[in-house]
């Protein structure tokens, strides 16, 4: 066990930075600079945090940096942090992504708020996973709507107000039923060991309901974390705000924001409510896999590359979504892998499609036409990263997607094989799209665009080295993550009675 | 025969009678003095006697700790933890609320004592009702404090929403009135008594045979105070008493007749005939339904400020109604918790809203606060703040407000009616958002740069300061309110 110390830091440091930020607002260079040494700090505390993290801690659930502080016992309010093999690299995820959605945006956006609500979105983001109690995680899951929000109100496209609104009250919807279950949760362990209101994990996991319960219970929890991943049918707040959204919003938004849900969906859903699965499961994975055919087949069609990314990320949290419910040890593997995987990936979407929008003033694929010529370092760069994204064997998502059609198909064979046709599909939109955009004779605008600048293609170089480092050693990844997947899926098939 | 006089325990009645003894003084003073009393010297005598009740209410709440709670006068009268801390909120909501006032009397040049006196008479019948032990007395409280909030609704001489919103109130809330009087006397008629302790006493020892007096009697108390709850369907009033009233007395409204109206509803509903919760339940639950959905609902549709705070606190009181709904201690103690929390904010609210209409109420439209937080951003980050906090986001008090109502929702089986509250809650996120992005707006086409007097920019800052600390460390006040339930006679 490691001392909780470092965990309360890394939920500190980014909220003082944002405070000094917004300190030396005078000059927008020294906030920024603020700002990104606050997000390099994170990061390598982040990345301590999961080098030392031991994955073979024995106890309830293999949680690690453990602490616990009762704030308000009459609400059953309690500072609880922990992190386990799920969590640890969605927090470097988390980190990450902040850093490269600073540095993406150092052309632009250097004001002291946008960098204040950043890093005070990192704090809120980073602390809902690591919450190791069910309602202080509620409370970081609601909080990350108020930057969210402003974020894209504030700094995004003409119609960002309009969109803000929109992912606000999806979200806040969303969450009420995640709310109610959480309350309803907490009584049902009240009445039955009649000691104090806790919402604590590992309290709430001993809590024993009918099946019929739990089923209304992960009803309303999923609601909630379905807004969040998105899984069809409640993406449609998705695409607008990927494309209303800045840069860094967007990234943020659909490399760590989305995993909120899958994750949430993860620990607690399945976590908590084994009874529940065997129900629930058939819908849960027909909506997924809906959401990987009917994402792959909007992807194809989409008139702009923002919204291309947007879709193809509903496809993607598809397959997450699929393997976090499937059951199986291996596919849930994968899913925790391609949360990891899948949000490098869209940071280095997002990324290059802020460098051809710099360039050419839209995003819109008809009016891109054969930047291949004029910049061919940039097609260079998005080949890479779109083939990891289609699934490329060697790069990245190829692991984590075959981990959980291969655990999927073991146990649920059909949906697998539904969900192994959007990988297919994956190939086409993406193929498709890159065709139009890159390939063929630029002429006007499109032949006089400048290449990816060296500073650039210094910001692509994290994303492009995880991509193929993961891709073909991902083992260091997978033995953290393991033992603690392991232990949820075997937790939740003892409580069921199912012996696999 | 000898008449005994009945042993006053003072403390308990101090508070109210400091506030009248305050007003009646300054009635005197303008009356009788050469120099009639500056708006300054009511605010201060004002201040004082906020202070003193304050102090009063300390020394209150150390002899409860000590001695438990205790009834006075006859048992007419009550002092226990519900009954202290209550005061207390309300005492606070006032001091706030004089402070505001006296900004708006400066900038209308309505000098002189009026104001200051009448509200002090109003929270005097707000006390009263918190501390009844009698259904009387509690009616005794409902028209001190109802009589002086007619006249200060129609304050504003010059303008003549003012006096219609007043005759309004006072034509529906003399309906409502006399029907909580008609509906004590069929409980008297029922059980025998109108004290609440021996009503309380005679119900938990007896079945009565036939209850429909007792059912008749209670609905009609519950629509005489749903009323000042603005509880849908009794809230009809509402809007245009609160675009009618002038700006200060809508804010000293929605935070201080609540404090009264709420502790009366609980002392009679929860604890005086808890013993028939279950009878009480499908009104509440209607009346909790209603509220949360039609006040976030039509929310949606205000373009003036003060409606739109008007249909959000209906859709609050919605939410108290949860509290009430769940007839428990964990029910009281968030009820309690909920007015402490929603009144520094909503008076927040309204000083900055008055302070934006500018003179004789001029303009509460939507439009005027394009932009404001860009203009302003201290003003309008706090008035944002302000907002959010009642909306219920995390990090302010608002969300441990609906977490507690929600939890004693849930708590007492109600989660179907938590999940009603909190997806009203959703809708009325909506209508507080597209305020706050008006606010953020970079369209704003008002230029003009608002300057906030003293007393209103330190009323914005507590109410702010409140909304902020408690929203991160919310466990001193959780456990006041805890305190309030613990000690709760009878």
């Amino acid at each position: 066990m490691h001392s909780s110390l470092l965990i309360s830091v890394l939920l500190l440091v980014p909220l003082i930075g944002a405070g000094v930020s917004i300190l030396v607002k005078k000059s927008p260079d020294a906030s920024y600079f603020v700002g990104l040494v606050t997000a390099i700090i994170e990061l390598v505390l982040a990345v301590l945090v999961a080098v030392l993290y031991n994955p073979h801690i024995k106890g309830a659930q293999a949680f690690d940096f453990y602490y616990r502080h009762v704030i308000s016992a009459p609400l059953g309010l309690a500072y609880d942090v922990a992190i386990d093999g799920i969590s640890v690299f969605l927090v470097v995820l988390a980190a990450l992504v902040t850093l490269m959605a600073l540095w993406g945006a150092r052309d632009k956006r250097r004001e002291s708020s946008f960098v204040s609500w950043l890093l005070v979105l990192t704090s809120f983001t980073i602390g809902s996973f690591v919450s190791h109690d069910f309602l202080e995680f509620f409370v970081f899951f609601e909080l990350i709507l108020i930057p969210t929000y402003f974020l894209i109100s504030q700094w995004g496209g003409a119609r960002g107000g309009a969109a803000a609104t929109k992912f606000f009250v999806y979200t806040f919807t969303g969450s009420a039923f995640l709310f109610i279950a959480i309350l309803y949760l907490g009584f049902a362990h009240q009445h039955q060991t009649t000691g104090a209101l806790t919402f604590a994990y590992g309290a709430l996991s001993q809590t024993a309901m009918t099946s019929s319960t739990e089923v209304w219970l992960f009803l309303a929890m999923a609601v909630a974390f379905a807004v969040k991943s998105p899984i069809w049918p409640f993406h449609t707040w998705a695409p607008e705000s990927y494309e209303q959204a800045p840069t860094a919003g967007s990234i943020e938004l659909s490399g760590i924001l989305a995993k909120m849900g899958s994750y949430g969906l993860l620990r607690f859903a399945v976590g908590l409510l084994p009874l529940a699965m065997s129900d629930v499961r058939p819908l849960i994975m027909t909506l997924a896999v809906i959401g990987i055919l009917y994402g792959s087949a909007l992807a194809c069609v989409t008139p702009d590359l923002k919204r291309v990314v947007a879709y193809s990320s509903l496809a993607q949290m598809g397959f997450i979504t699929l393997g976090v419910v499937s059951g199986s040890t291996i596919a849930t593997e994968g899913a925790v892998l391609m949360m990891f995987n899948h949000g490098v990936i869209t940071m280095g979407f997002f990324l290059l499609i802020s460098y051809i929008e710099k360039r050419r003033g839209t995003y819109v694929i008809a009016d891109l036409r054969g930047l291949q010529g004029p910049a061919p370092v940039l097609a260079a760069i998005f080949t890479v990263v779109m083939m990891a994204s289609i699934g490329l064997p060697g790069l990245s998502n190829f692991v984590s997607e075959y981990l959980i059609l291969i655990g999927t198909f073991s146990v649920h064979a059909w949906w697998a094989v539904l969900a192994g046709v959007g990988v297919i599909g994956a190939a086409l939109y993406w193929l498709w799209s890159y065709q139009r955009v890159f390939h063929g004779t630029s002429t006007g605008e499109n032949s006089a665009i400048a290449d990816v600048s060296t500073s650039e293609r210094w910001t692509l170089v994290p994303v492009v080295a995880l991509v193929l480092v993961l891709g073909i050693f991902p083992t260091p990844l997978l033995n953290k993550i393991g033992p603690s997947v392991h232990q949820l899926i075997e937790h939740a098939a003892t409580a069921s009675g199912v012996t696999k | 025969m000898t008449l005994s006089a009945p042993s006053i325990h003072y403390i308990a009645i101090l508070p109210p009678v400091i506030l009248m003894v305050a007003a009646l003084g300054l009635l005197f003073l303008t009356a009788l003095a050469r120099r009639k009393p500056s708006t300054t010297t009511a605010t201060l005598v004002g201040v004082g006697a906020v202070v003193a009740g304050l102090v009063v209410v300390v020394l209150q709440l150390v002899s409860i700790w000590h001695h438990g709670g205790s009834t006075t006068l006859s048992h007419e009268i009550v002092m226990d933890g519900f009954s202290s801390v209550v005061t207390g909120g309300v005492l606070t909501s006032l001091l706030f609320s004089l402070l505001v006032a006296h900004d708006w009397s400066v900038r209308e040049k309505s000098g002189g004592a009026e104001y200051q006196m009448l509200a002090m008479l109003a929270v005097s019948g707000a006390l009263i009702m918190a501390i009844a032990n009698d259904l009387i007395v509690v009616f005794l409280g409902l028209e001190i404090l109802s009589i002086a909030l007619y006249v200060m609704i129609a304050f504003n001489k010059k303008r003549f929403k003012s006096a219609e919103s007043s005759l309004k109130y006072f034509i529906l809330g003399g309906l409502a009135s006399s029907l909580f009087f008609y509906g004590a006397a069929l409980v008297y008629g029922a059980t025998g008594s109108t004290n609440l302790s021996t009503i309380s006493y005679f119900l938990s020892f007896h079945v009565l045979a036939h209850p429909g007096l007792l059912w008749a009697g209670g609905a009609l108390m519950l629509v005489g105070l749903s009323f000042k709850c603005q509880a849908v369907p009794f809230h009809a009033w509402s809007p245009d008493v609160y675009e009618g009233a002038p700006t200060p007395v809508t804010g000293f409204h929605a935070s201080i007749v609540w404090g009264g109206a709420f502790a009366a509803l609980i002392r009679v509903v929860v604890s005086t005939m808890g013993t028939q919760m279950d009878t009480w339940r499908p009104i509440l639950f209607v009346l909790c339904a209603l509220s949360t959905l039609v006040g976030a609902g039509m929310a949606l549709r205000q373009t003036n400020i003060k409606r739109f705070l008007a249909y959000t606190s209906v859709s609050q009181a919605g939410f108290i109604f949860l509290a009430v709904w769940a007839g428990s201690g964990r029910g009281v103690s968030s009820a309690v918790f909920y007015l402490l929390t929603y009144a520094p904010t909503v008076v927040a609210s309204f000083a900055v809203v008055g302070v934006m209409g500018g003179l004789g109420d001029a303009n509460h439209y939507l439009e005027r606060y394009t932009g404001l937080a860009r203009r302003q951003p201290v003003l309008g980050g706090a008035l944002a703040l302000l907002l959010l906090a009642q909306l219920g986001a995390p990090l302010t008090t608002g969300f441990y407000a609906k977490l507690t109502a929600l939890q004693a929702g849930v708590d007492a089986g109600g989660a179907p009616l938590a999940l009603i509250s909190i997806l009203a809650a959703c809708i009325a996120a909506f209508a507080y958002l597209r305020w706050v992005l008006a606010l953020f707006s970079k369209e704003g086409t008002e230029t003009e740069i608002v300057r906030v007097p003293f007393a209103t920019r330190f009323t914005v800052t507590c109410g702010v300061v409140t909304a902020v600390i408690f929203g991160i460390w919310p466990g001193p006040l959780v456990a006041l309110a805890q305190h309030a339930s613990l000690l709760f006679l009878p």
